[in-house]
């Protein structure tokens, strides 16, 4: 069971927490490789994503997640709602409301919006993304990615690679791991690297090749051509001489070491083509596990599996 | 009219006086001072024992919001919260709409005091022109309709130039110049302070640094002026270091802390709430403790609130969304009770200087002192009386405070500005 109906954060979640989604995304994987993939566990919810960032991938995800499970969906997206005439969160929380909503999947560029939208309604909040704090779906596909590859997570050794300051996904990450027993390394030019990360438990690494000397698992973040414009880095040419992961920088790793990255992918800044389309790369599987994973997910916060 | 005060505890550092007396106030001006005062059939008499009987506080850093944002605070609300937290007087800034830099907005607003307000307001002009921080604006105009100081205050003063050539000019009307020191780039678009808060939350960092280079800046420029320069609501411990030095080198420097950066780290901030959310921001222990000395030592000067009031739904929003600042009229003096007088880090008579003797000599405005023949403001504490923060029974509009539900000791009981007795018990009677 989950103490909490909501996913705000892994910070949030104890270790038994988020071995239950994991062991409970293992069927759900099942489901999704058959033929007919529909369950009719959530028919009858209605699951809302509600995106202030556009996402594709990430609100595909969910939809799809939703619609094997049999649930009912809707979105809400920048483009199409009044968000853009200025309509606030808690006004928009009281439409969702009123429409009966039983899940809200929410990404926004502000932290701190998913626990601000709890107060606004009663249905659970599953936190797609929010500004730089956390992104705990992402992580959970991760972890789930991991430990499907490597048969466990405790005692592995993975470096997170790249905008360290702004990746919601690397603190999600960070404390999944963590919780876990992984060994964490952060690597990134020291402008991309939040101030007091240490005290989270990981190491902070300024060399990609110190950072990835004999890992079993490197996580590659994907770079915003923004940071640059604001100064953190000189250019995308400098970042890909000093932090691609290229197959030579590969070979530090394990032998057999894994490659992630939460996608889209910038080929040639911080990953080479080379290493995206290599066998070790998960980058593909990791979309397939993100499906799993969130079905799991709403099954566990809607389908009867919280305390709450 | 009479009002005798008796047998508080009276506490006026500027008579180095701490002792149980009575005191008699007649027509607005304090008659008498001593024990065993009689009273005559006309005089309302108010039983202070076991309260603090102080001059009345003084609020130099206030944002009363009028003219041009009614819906956060008006003069006729924010001088209401005052008179209910204990202050006789503020000093109000002058970013209102339009910016009080010019004579006749300083004029409008002692006039809107006349007809609503129920402590005294002084008011701060701007610094420069529109408080762009381009031009000066008309310091004289400004003085000779009764602004006390000049301040761009909200908008930092970025560049050196016109900083410097604001202390030397004001020189002139010995004014102080007030500067909120924050280098707008290194703060760029940060929400709170920056450290291993703001890492976990994945909210904006400012740095300390974005303070400390302008008060270093600020300090070198007095220096080189002599101007007088006062440093508003200092968040960060290096920046005490700054003005201890610089008060050893002899220069004409005063500065003030806010009690929520007393009170509050940047731990608070870990719920979102956007109360939380001031500039400056809330910082960590290390640097609130040295807050806390610094005050206590005499380095820092003032207590002021920098009570920023927003409406309801402006700060009902995402936390970067937000806009800076919380009230602080009707929390300050319980605050600092419980937090520093009560726990032996601030002494009764500290917390009067800081409140009364020091703002007013700094804005050179009456008050600061019960001596027989001043103006009869007064503010009273009961340092036992314990009660809880309640936002929906604020005077001030703004409810931004994240001390709701607080439990706190040393309330405000009775106000006495200019012998008129404007609070008791903690309601505001006019
Ligand atoms: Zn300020
Ligand atoms: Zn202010």
């Amino acid at each position: 069971m989950l103490k909490s109906k909501h996913l705000l954060g892994l910070k949030d979640l104890t270790a038994e927490e988020i071995e239950l989604i994991l062991d409970t995304a293992v069927p759900m994987k099942e489901i999704i490789q058959r033929d007919i993939k529909k369950v009719p566990t959530l028919r009858g919810k209605l699951v809302v994503t509600l995106f202030y960032e556009p996402s594709t991938r990430t609100r595909t995800s969910f939809e799809l997640a939703a619609k094997y499970m049999g649930a009912d969906t809707a979105s809400i997206a920048t483009s199409t709602s009044s968000i853009t005439k200025g309509e606030s969160l808690r006004d928009t929380a009281e439409t969702l409301a009123a429409m009966g909503t039983d899940a809200v999947i929410i990404r926004h560029s502000a932290a701190g919006s998913p626990l601000l939208l709890t107060r606004y309604i009663q249905a659970s909040v599953i936190n797609g993304g929010d500004g730089m704090h956390e992104h705990p779906t992402q992580a959970l596909l991760d972890l789930f990615t991991i430990r499907e590859k490597k048969g466990t997570i405790r005692g592995l050794k993975v470096a997170i690679l790249g905008d360290i300051l702004h990746s919601r996904v690397a603190r999600s990450n960070i404390w999944g791991l963590t919780k876990l027993g992984a060994e964490v390394r952060v690597v990134g030019p020291p402008t991309l690297i939040p101030p007091g990360i240490e005290k989270l438990g990981v190491k902070v690494f300024y060399r990609v090749e110190d950072a990835l000397q004999g890992v079993d698992v490197i996580n590659v973040l994907r770079i915003q051509r923004e940071r640059q414009k604001r100064g953190l880095f000189p250019s995308l040419r400098e970042y890909a001489l000093l932090y691609e992961l290229t197959p030579e920088r590969l070979r530090l790793a394990k032998p057999d070491a894994l490659v992630l990255h939460p996608g889209p992918m910038n080929r040639g800044v911080e990953i080479s083509p080379a290493v995206a389309d290599s066998l070790q790369s998960a980058v593909r599987e990791q979309v397939t596990n993100g499906v799993a994973v969130r079905m799991a997910l709403l099954y566990l916060l809607i389908g009867g599996g919280t305390q709450q | 009219m009479k009002i005798l005060l008796r047998g508080g505890r009276v506490i006026d550092p500027a008579q180095n006086l701490e002792d149980v007396c009575d005191l008699l106030v007649v027509d607005g001006r304090v008659a008498a001072l001593e024990k065993g005062i009689e009273a005559d059939g006309e005089t309302k008499v108010l039983d202070v024992e076991g309260c603090i009987v102080a001059p009345g506080f003084i609020d130099m850093h206030v944002h009363l919001r009028e003219p041009g944002y009614e819906q956060k605070e008006t003069i006729a609300t924010g001088t209401r919260a005052a008179a209910a937290g204990g202050f006789t007087a503020v000093a109000c800034m002058p970013n209102t709409q339009p910016v009080a830099d010019c004579g006749a907005v300083i004029a409008y607003i002692r006039e809107r005091v006349r007809q609503s307000g129920v402590v005294r307001v002084y008011p701060v002009g701007a610094l420069s022109k529109g408080c762009k921080g381009e031009e000066l604006a008309e310091i004289r105009d400004l003085v000779e309709a009764g602004a006390v100081a000049i301040s761009d205050d909200g908008r930092p003063v970025m560049n050196g130039e016109v900083m410097r050539r604001a202390l030397e000019y004001s020189r002139l009307f010995d004014i102080p110049v007030i500067s909120h020191c924050e280098d707008l780039h290194l703060a760029a678009d940060g929400v709170m302070h920056e450290g291993i808060m703001s890492t976990v939350l994945g909210l904006r960092g400012i740095p300390a640094a974005a303070e400390e280079v302008m008060v270093a800046r600020d300090l070198i420029l007095a220096g080189l002026t002599g101007g007088r320069l006062h440093l508003a609501h200092l968040s960060s411990a290096a920046s005490v270091e700054m003005v201890r030095q610089a008060k050893e080198r002899g220069l004409k420097v005063t500065a003030e802390v806010t009690p929520h950066h007393l009170c509050l780290t940047d731990e608070a901030v870990a719920g979102y709430d956007t109360s939380t959310k001031v500039n400056p921001p809330l910082r960590d222990e290390g640097h609130r403790a040295a807050l806390a000395e610094g005050l206590a030592e005499g380095v820092i000067d003032v207590l002021a609130t920098d009570h920023a009031p927003h409406a309801e739904e402006e700060k009902d929003v995402e936390y970067d969304l937000a806009p800076f600042g919380m009230v602080g009229l009707e929390t300050a003096v319980p605050l600092v009770v419980t937090k520093l007088v009560k726990t032996g880090r601030l002494s009764w008579r500290r917390l009067v200087e800081v409140f009364s003797l020091q703002p007013a000599r700094i804005l050179k405005v009456p008050g600061g002192t019960l001596a027989v023949g001043s103006a009869a403001d007064i503010t009273v504490i009961n340092p036992e009386l314990e009660r809880e923060v309640h936002v929906s029974r604020f005077y001030s509009q703004g409810k931004n405070s994240p001390f709701n539900g607080w439990r706190l000791q040393g309330w405000p009981v009775v106000t006495v500005v200019g012998g008129r007795l404007v609070m008791e018990e903690g309601k505001v009677l006019v």
